[in-house]
């Protein structure tokens, strides 16, 4: 009887792709749970209406392309794509938004560029701009801070009237972001120690309140994916980095007119950003200088429209952006091979 | 930073500048190759046993080709009976090894075997019935192998059969020539890296002595001063063994170095133990550096000082068997054999290795003969930790990339050469590639990436032969257009000649004029008009015949010319 002469190697160190997206899922939670206790039963909802619109497009789109669906659907990737969409938008949308964004990042982004492993840009960031472009009426209007068991919280019932019911969002619980706010009030000419005094409710310790505890939060989620090497330490170090080292800079130069690196990188999208979206392996270089030059670039393009930009916050652009140069920053950056850096002739 | 080497000639120079003419090189600090994995060692099961030697019994298959280069050549007829010991088949050519009889016995055919091939081809193999008598030819012993001269000592180890014992089978002589450097440090490979393997483990538990007095010959061979022993540090009895070996030898050096595979590889060894690196495209001698395994030194002294060929080798017999352990095997043997002697599997087999788990080659059968290249035969049950049959897309994760101790990229490698872009695999050096398989051993897609780059290097070899082929053909055409664009030239010029010759017979009869000009008048006739058709029956058949022996005469020698341009690059 001959036997199996397979290709070596022979074993297997036993990672796998549905692993890697199941630790990415895990570590988000930490954020997941301090969003549900600070803004009420609204983020679970939208979590999990856009994981299970995420789930059926790409099911659907599978079965367009006859790939096998329940190989793929099993890898958990599309859960990973809704969930960091309904992280990235306001949790008071309507139920459209987030099913049209889903929709989006699954079928334009991914399914149609070739499914997992394909995509130059980050699905979910697509999903999220596309949104934002079309719809900023919606995407502006966060959730303010209403903790669960609070008086002025938001009810089971509620939540899913706000989501499905389709009426108009009550002015009480919803109101700009912290880096919306401040934007606009620069804009008029206020300086910034006069904001703060005059809004003490809406900044929090280290940023704005609520949100910096779900930043701080997945900042926790980001260092447990370090500890488990599911993402290396690059990305997250040079992309806060930049960010911050650039908020210091001007706001040494100015402290009136530009705020400090914490309310930078506990504002916004931030730190969802350098812990879970520049990190999206496909949509990133593989290098390891190369993934440095990608989150400083990120980083400082953060900075740069958060600061002179159209746009409270920049992360979902400057991913979206840097994301084209990926191909030509893995080209130029490219580790010398082994033997070839010390006059020996080429191969 | 750089400088962790002792170098006493130059201290101050860095590890990669110039060529060190006779360096003494004492390693105080180690360095680290890129990347590298940590499997699980699997050492223990065979390890904790002393090797046993197996008799050389039945049927011995000794295929001609053991060794990297041309296979060798038998000396013997069909009938003979031989001793143990006795030459089968010389060494052809410079990159070649003999071949000798593992026992006394007959020799019952020569001819086509199943041998370990990696396509499960089948190769020409000496066939050698054991007569059980176990009889020595005369040995002829060299204790005093100092006085010998260095290239009577090298052509004694390629009589003897020495190939290197690591798995690349190289002919141990052509390494230990050391061109033009004066005193090459020898490096002796005792890292054994791949999970399951222990045969050089053991061998270095009880037979330290012995391997580094191989050592010592080869040393002399090189006119080398110093030697380094690189052994990983989950080897602690080994490390030990040669250690108290090396006591009393001021040139030894052992040297534990971290366990992460693939330090036993020939460069990143001598990376971790020098920092240096063997140019791309070059050997470690062009670095002063020659690396032979522990194996091979021991084969050496037993050449050398016992006067005894190579016609056994230590073996692993693990994984799913009963008793893993190691054996001395004489060459030949069937691995079936091993396997039972080994208390055979105790599971329904899933494959067969020659090797370790990730670089070792899948067997078709297990009917054939352990070879000089046989390290271990390593039995795999279904249930062990295997890459999935079916992979999932590429995440570009760069786990690949990360581990690459050649410091490629992986994930680009296997890009280009799935879309079949072998131009682009070459731009991203895959030649570099040692086949190593930590890239495919962290891919979470399961990716058989060293299946991918096999591919490539063997399509772009056959592309290189198709072109040279093509080259070939192409300048023979350019040949015969040449030839026949002469031919109608000199056909031409005849017919012009002779044409003068009668227009000037012709002018002399009419105008009565002297001879003595028509050289020159003829001169332009050569220039033959427009109009004029060339004669096809302007040569005679003798002129005819005459060319055509001298053309292909010509053409002859320009074949054999460019064949023997070729000659060396296929000996490579």
């Amino acid at each position: 009887m001959p036997l199996s002469t397979p290709s070596s190697p022979h074993i297997h160190g036993g990672s796998s792709v549905a692993q890697v997206m199941r630790r990415v899922i895990y570590a988000l939670l930490p954020g997941i749970l301090v969003a549900t206790f600070l803004f009420g039963w609204v983020v679970p909802i939208q979590l999990i209406l856009a994981s299970a619109t995420a789930l059926l497009a790409e099911a659907l789109m599978l079965r367009a392309r006859k790939r096998p669906v329940g190989r793929f659907l099993g890898d958990y990737s599309a859960i990973v794509t809704g969930l960091l969409l309904a992280l990235s938008i306001p949790a008071i949308v309507p139920w459209w938004i987030t099913v049209l964004g889903v929709l989006f990042a699954i079928v334009l982004a991914k399914q149609l560029y070739g499914g997992l492993g394909y995509n130059p840009f980050n699905p979910a960031m697509v999903g999220y701009v596309v949104l934002l472009i079309s719809f900023p009426r919606y995407l502006t209007q966060w959730p303010a801070v209403a903790p669960l068991g609070s008086p002025h919280a938001l009810s089971f019932a509620d939540s899913l009237a706000i989501i499905f019911g389709g009426g108009q969002v009550l002015d009480g619980i919803s109101q700009a972001t912290v880096l919306d706010f401040v934007k606009t009030e620069l804009g008029r000419h206020h300086a910034l120690s006069e904001i703060v005094s005059s809004h003490p409710g809406l900044f929090g310790t280290f940023s704005g309140s609520g949100n910096e505890w779900v930043a701080f939060a997945f900042l926790l989620g980001g260092l447990w994916m370090l500890q488990k090497r599911v993402i290396s330490w690059h990305i997250p170090v040079a992309m806060l980095g930049s960010t911050a080292l650039l908020a210091l800079l001007f706001h040494l130069y100015a402290p009136e007119t530009y705020a400090g690196p914490f309310f930078h990188l506990f504002g916004g999208g931030l730190m969802l950003g350098a812990f879970f979206i520049a990190t999206d392996p496909v949509s990133s270089p593989t290098t390891p200088r190369g993934l440095l030059i990608y989150a400083a670039a990120i980083g400082a393009l953060t900075y740069i429209i958060r600061t002179w930009g159209g746009y409270p916050d920049g992360v979902a652009f400057a991913v979206l952006l840097i994301n084209m140069a990926v191909p030509m920053i893995d080209y130029y950056t490219r580790p010398t091979v082994y033997g070839h850096d010390n006059g020996g002739p080429a191969h | 930073m750089f400088s962790f080497l002792n170098r006493k000639s130059s201290p101050e120079s860095s590890p990669n500048a110039g060529k060190p003419s006779s360096p003494v090189w004492r390693v105080d600090h180690l360095h680290r190759f890129h990347g590298g994995i940590h499997p699980a060692e699997h050492k223990a099961e065979s390890a904790s046993s002393p090797i046993q030697s197996l008799r050389a019994e039945g049927l011995l298959v000794l295929p001609l080709q053991q060794h990297i280069g041309q296979a060798s050549e038998p000396v013997v007829q069909v009938g003979e009976h031989v001793l143990k010991g006795q030459l089968l088949a010389k060494p052809v050519g410079y990159v070649s090894a003999a071949l000798h009889a593992p026992t006394s016995g007959t020799i019952i055919s020569i001819g086509m075997a199943p041998v370990p091939h990696p396509a499960g081809l089948p190769q020409t193999a000496i066939i050698l019935q054991a007569d059980g008598e176990d009889r020595w030819i005369e040995r002829e012993s060299q204790p005093d192998f100092r006085q010998m001269d260095p290239a009577a000592l090298r052509t004694l180890i390629r009589n003897a059969g020495i190939v290197g014992l690591g798995g690349a089978s190289f002919p141990t002589a052509v390494k230990l020539n050391p061109g033009e450097h004066a005193a090459p440090v020898l490096i002796l490979n005792g890292a054994e890296c791949e999970p399951y393997i222990t045969c050089d483990d053991l061998l270095m538990r009880e037979h330290g002595e012995e391997i580094l007095a191989g050592a010592e010959i080869m040393m002399h061979a090189l006119g080398s001063q110093h030697c380094l022993v690189g052994i990983e540090d989950n080897k602690p009895q080994a490390l030990e063994a040669m250690r108290a070996a090396a006591a009393n030898r001021a040139k030894v050096q052992v040297v534990a170095v971290p366990t992460l595979y693939p330090s036993g590889g020939a460069k990143q060894l001598i990376e971790i133990l020098t920092g240096r690196q063997v140019p791309a495209g070059g050997h470690s001698i062009d670095i002063g550096v020659v690396c032979v395994n522990v194996g091979t030194a021991f084969a050496s002294k037993r050449a050398v000082i016992d006067g005894e060929p190579m016609i056994s080798r230590i073996v692993t017999v693990t994984g799913s068997v009963r008793e893993p352990r190691n054996f001395e095997v004489p060459l030949g043997l069937p691995m079936e054999q091993l396997i039972q002697a080994a208390g055979g599997s105790p599971l329904p087999i899933d494959r067969v290795l020659m090797g370790g788990p990730l670089m070792g080659v899948a067997l078709h059968r297990t009917d054939i003969p352990v070879i000089k290249a046989s390290n271990c035969v390593l039995v795999m049950a279904p249930e062990q930790n295997q890459p999935a049959a079916e992979a999932m897309p590429c995440i570009r994760c760069a786990a690949c990339v990360d581990v690459c101790p050649a410091r490629l990229m992986p994930h680009e490698l296997y890009w280009f050469a799935r879309a079949g872009n072998f131009e682009k695999t070459q731009e991203y050096q895959v030649f570099d590639c040692i086949e190593c398989g930590a890239c495919a051993y962290v891919c979470p897609s399961e990716i058989p990436l060293v299946h991918y780059y096999r591919h490539a290097k063997q399509e772009i070899a056959a592309q290189e032969r198709e072109r040279d082929k093509a080259d070939l053909a192409r300048r023979r055409n350019e040949a015969r257009l040449a030839r026949l664009a002469r031919e109608k030239a000199e056909a031409e010029a005849k017919r012009a000649e002779k044409m003068a010759a009668m227009a000037r017979a012709k002018a002399s009869k009419e105008n009565g004029e002297s001879s003595a000009a028509a050289p020159a008048d003829a001169q332009p006739a050569q220039t033959v008009e427009p109009g004029a058709k060339p004669a096809k029956k302007a040569l005679t058949p003798e002129q005819q015949a005459k060319l055509d022996t001298a053309l292909a005469a010509r053409r002859a020698s320009q074949i054999s010319a460019t064949t023997a341009e070729e000659k060396p690059k296929t000996a490579e």
